[in-house]
C-alpha cells in the first residue's frame, strides 16, 4: 500500500538518455501497466522504481517520502524478472524463503508465510523442487511467489509472461489479476509490450515512447479518446486503420483513424470502395483486408463466418461519431 | 536438454528398428576416436607402459636392452643377513622418497589453496565493469603466458640474496634487517617456490573461474539485492554455489598439474631437500644417478598417486554434489 510520485525522473547511460523526463502518480493500490515499444524504456523505468539502477535526474517517492538514494531492499518493493531468476541451486521452499531467512525471521513464520503463498498459487507439490525441474510457467509462479513472501508495498512486474507459450501467458494474466484482487491493497506496476496484457490487467496504463510518457488513463480512455497518432495506433488489436488524402479531407483532418470494429460494409452515403485482398476467419468474427486505394489495406471487422474472395468488390463506410480525427503533428481534432 | 534426453532413452531400451541406427552412431563415434586413441596410445600408454615395465627390471642407462626382470625389488626389497638382521631396500622405504611425496603434497596443498582463493578475488575483480577491464584481464593473463623456465630464472635473481630486488625492498621497508637467501636457506626455498608458482598461476584459475562467474545470470543478483542479501552473504550462499562445479574443474586441474612440478624446483631450488619433489627426484635417480629401474619405480608410484587422488577426489565431488542437491 504505497503511492508513488515520478517527478522529472531522468536516466542517461553515459551519454544516451533513455528516460527523459517522466512525470506521474501511481496511486495506492493501483494497478498500473507500462506499455510502450520494445526500447522505450519501459523496464528501465522500471528499475529505477526498484533502485536496481540510480536515477540521472529528478525525484522518486514512496508515500512523500524521497527514497532516490535507497537501497532496493528498503524500498518495500518485490520484482518479478522476465526471466525469472531463481537462484537455481535453491529448493523452490529456499527460493521463497531465503530473503526471510537471511533477515533472521523466525522459522515457523518463515514456514507459514512460504506455505500460504505457495497454496495461493498452486506451487505446494513443488516446494521441494529445483527450479529446473519446473515447467516455466511453475517457476513464473514461484517467482511470483518470492515475491509475495516479501510482502512488499509494491509489487513491480517486468514481462513477466514473455518467456511463456500462449496458453499459459493467458492463464497466467488471470492468476496475476486474481493476485492484485487478492493482496487488497499492494500497488503493482507492471511492464510488457503487449497491449493486450496491458487493457487486461491494467486499472491506469502508462503509454511510453523514447523515454518520455505519451498518454495515461484507463483503458477506456486510451481505447476511445488516444492523445496522439501513437497511442491510437498502439491500442487495439487489430492495430487501428490510419488514412490520409482523400479520405481524410471530408473530415477536415489531416489523417484519420478507424478501428475495424468501426467500419461496416455495405454501400451507402460517403462509402469507400476497393477490392478485397484477404480474409481471415476467426470463428467468431473475421477480418477482411480490403485494398482501398490507400497506402495501407484497410481492415474491417464482420461478426459470422461470411467468405469472401480476393478480388470481390467491397464497399465500406465508418460508423458516424467513430473516426478518429488528427492534424499533421498527429494530435487528436476529437471524433466525428 | 530434453532433446537430448529423448534419444538417449530410445538408446537405452535398443528397439530393433533403431538398431541400425545405434551401430551407425557407434561407427561413427569409433572413427571420430581413433585418431585421438592412436595418439594416445603412442605419446601416453606406451611410455607409462614402458615405465612400469622398466621399474620392474635393473635396467641401467647403459643397460637398458639387456635388462632383467626382477618382479618388485625395487620398490620392496630385503635382505636377510647371516647374522639374521633382515635390511630392507627399495623406494618404499627410502626416506629421500617418503620426503619427496610429503614436499610435493604440502606444495600442492598450499599452492592450489592460495591459487583458488586468490584466483576468486582476481576473478571477482575482473568480473565488475570498470573502465580499461578488456587490458586487465589480458594483463594478468601474462605470469601464466610466460614459459616456467623463463619465470623461474627471473624470479631466481629476483630472490637473490645479494642482489635481489626483494631483499632490496623488504630492507628499505624495515621489514628484516639481513638479507635473505631465499631460495638457498633450507628455511625459505619451500616458501619461494610456492610464492612463484602462486604468482604463476594464479591467473589460470582467475580465468577458469571468471568463465564461470559470467554464466551467472545478472538478475540473480538483483534478486538478491532485492532480497535485501548483504554482498558477503551474496558470494557464499549464491555465487560460491553457482561456480562450485567450474571451481571443482579448475582445482583438479590444478592439483594434478602441482603433483608433478618439476621445472620450477630444477630451475630455483634444485640442490634444496626441502624442496624436491616428486618428479624430481625420480629424473635425479633416472639421469643423475644412473638408477634408471629405480627412477622408473619412482615415476609409477607418481603415476599411481596421482591417479588414486583423481578417483577420490571425483567420487567426493560426486557425493557432495549430491548432497547439495536434496
Ligand atoms: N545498462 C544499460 N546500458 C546502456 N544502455 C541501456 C542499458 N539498459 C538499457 N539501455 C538502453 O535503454 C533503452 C531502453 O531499454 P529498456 O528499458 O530495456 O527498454 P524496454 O524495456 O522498453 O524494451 C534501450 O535502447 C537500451 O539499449
Ligand atoms: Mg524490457
Amino acid at each position: 500500500m504505497a503511492e508513488l510520485q515520478l517527478r522529472d525522473i531522468r536516466k542517461s547511460f553515459g551519454t544516451v538518455d533513455v528516460i527523459k523526463g517522466v512525470d506521474l502518480t501511481i496511486n495506492s493500490g493501483e494497478f498500473m501497466v507500462f506499455v510502450g515499444p520494445s526500447g522505450c524504456g519501459k523496464s528501465t523505468l522500471l528499475r529505477l522504481i526498484a533502485g536496481l539502477e540510480t536515477i540521472t535526474g529528478g525525484t522518486l517517492a514512496f508515500d512523500g517520502q524521497i527514497v532516490n538514494n535507497l537501497a532496493p531492499s528498503k524500498r518495500g518493493i518485490a520484482m518479478v524478472f522476465q526471466s525469472y531468476a531463481l537462484y537455481p541451486h535453491m529448493t523452490v521452499y529456499d527460493n521463497m524463503a531465503f530473503g526471510m531467512q537471511l533477515a533472521h525471521a523466525g522459522k515457523e513464520q518463515i514456514r507459514e508465510r512460504v506455505e500460504k503463498a505457495a497454496e495461493l498459487l498452486q506451487i505446494s507439490p513443488y516446494l521441494k523442487r529445483l527450479p529446473k525441474q519446473l515447467s516455466g510457467g511453475q517457476r513464473q509462479r514461484v517467482a511470483i511467489g518470492r515475491a509475495i513472501v516479501r510482502d512488499p508495498k509494491v509489487f513491480l512486474f517486468d514481462e513477466p509472461l514473455s518467456n511463456l507459450d500462449a496458453a499459459l501467458r493467458v492463464a497466467t494474466r488471470l492468476e496475476i489479476a486474481k493476485l492484485h484482487h487478492s493482496m487488497n491493497g499492494a500497488t503493482m506496476i507492471y511492464v510488457t509490450h503487449d497491449q493486450v496484457e496491458a487493457m487486461t490487467l491494467a486499472d491506469r496504463i502508462c503509454v511510453l515512447r523514447d523515454g518520455i510518457i505519451e498518454q495515461v488513463g484507463t483503458p477506456v480512455e486510451l481505447y476511445e479518446q488516444p492523445q496522439s497518432i501513437f497511442v491510437a495506433g498502439f491500442i487495439g488489436s487489430p492495430k487501428m486503420n490510419f488514412l490520409t488524402g482523400r479520405f481524410a479531407e471530408p473530415y477536415g483532418a489531416k489523417t484519420i483513424g478507424v478501428r475495424s470494429e468501426h467500419i461496416q460494409i455495405g454501400p451507402g452515403e460517403g462509402a469507400w470502395t476497393g477490392k478485397v485482398i484477404h480474409s481471415e476467419n476467426l470463428g467468431s468474427d473475421s477480418y477482411v483486408y480490403a485494398d482501398m486505394g490507400a497506402d495501407e489495406p484497410v481492415v474491417v471487422r464482420e461478426d459470422g463466418t461470411k467468405k469472401h474472395q480476393p478480388g470481390e468488390p467491397i464497399s465500406i463506410r465508418p460508423i458516424p461519431g467513430q473516426v478518429h480525427r488528427f492534424d499533421a503533428e498527429g494530435r487528436p481534432l476529437g471524433r466525428q | 536438454m530434453s532433446d537430448i534426453a529423448i534419444p538417449a532413452k530410445a538408446n537405452a531400451t535398443r528397439r530393433p528398428d533403431e538398431s541400425d541406427l545405434v551401430k551407425q552412431r557407434v561407427r561413427a563415434a569409433m572413427w571420430f576416436l581413433l585418431p585421438m586413441l592412436a595418439a594416445l596410445a603412442v605419446v601416453a600408454a606406451w611410455p607409462l607402459l614402458r615405465t612400469i615395465w622398466f621399474s620392474m627390471t635393473d635396467a641401467s642407462l647403459t643397460h637398458l636392452a639387456d635388462a632383467r626382470f626382477v618382479w618388485f625389488n625395487n620398490y620392496l626389497h630385503w635382505t636377510v643377513l647371516k647374522s639374521g638382521k633382515v635390511i630392507w631396500s627399495g623406494v618404499l622405504v627410502d626416506p629421500a622418497w617418503w620426503n619427496a611425496v610429503w614436499n610435493t603434497l604440502r606444495f600442492a596443498v598450499l599452492s592450489v589453496a592460495f591459487e583458488t582463493v586468490f584466483g576468486v578475488i582476481v576473478a571477482l575483480v575482473l568480473n565488475a565493469e570498470f573502465p580499461g577491464r578488456g587490458i586487465v584481464r589480458a594483463a594478468v593473463l601474462i605470469p601464466w603466458a610466460i614459459p616456467t623456465i623463463v619465470s623461474a630464472r627471473m624470479w631466481g635473481w629476483m630472490f637473490n640474496d645479494q642482489f635481489g630486488i626483494i631483499n632490496d625492498m623488504l630492507m628499505h621497508l624495515g621489514l628484516i634487517s639481513t638479507k635473505i637467501a631465499w631460495t638457498a636457506s633450507a628455511d625459505t626455498a619451500f616458501y619461494a617456490i610456492l610464492i612463484v608458482d602462486i604468482w604463476k598461476t594464479t591467473p589460470f584459475m582467475a580465468l577458469l573461474i571468471l568463465a564461470a562467474l559470467q554464466m551467472i545470470p545478472r538478475d540473480i543478483y538483483e534478486a538478491a539485492a532485492i532480497d535485501g542479501v548483504h554482498p558477503v552473504k551474496t558470494f557464499f550462499r549464491v555465487t560460491l554455489p553457482l561456480i562450485r562445479p567450474a571451481l571443482m574443474v579448475a582445482v583438479i586441474f590444478r592439483l594434478l598439474d602441482a603433483m608433478r612440478i618439476f621445472d620450477l624446483v630444477y630451475v630455483l631450488t634444485p640442490n634444496s631437500a626441502q624442496t624436491k619433489t616428486m618428479s624430481v627426484i625420480s629424473r635425479e635417480n633416472l639421469i643423475d644417478f644412473d638408477k634408471f629401474a629405480y627412477g622408473s619405480a619412482e615415476s609409477t608410484l607418481l603415476f599411481l598417486i596421482i591417479a588414486v587422488m583423481t578417483i577420490l577426489y571425483i567420487w567426493i565431488g560426486q557425493v557432495r554434489f549430491e548432497g547439495g542437491t536434496r
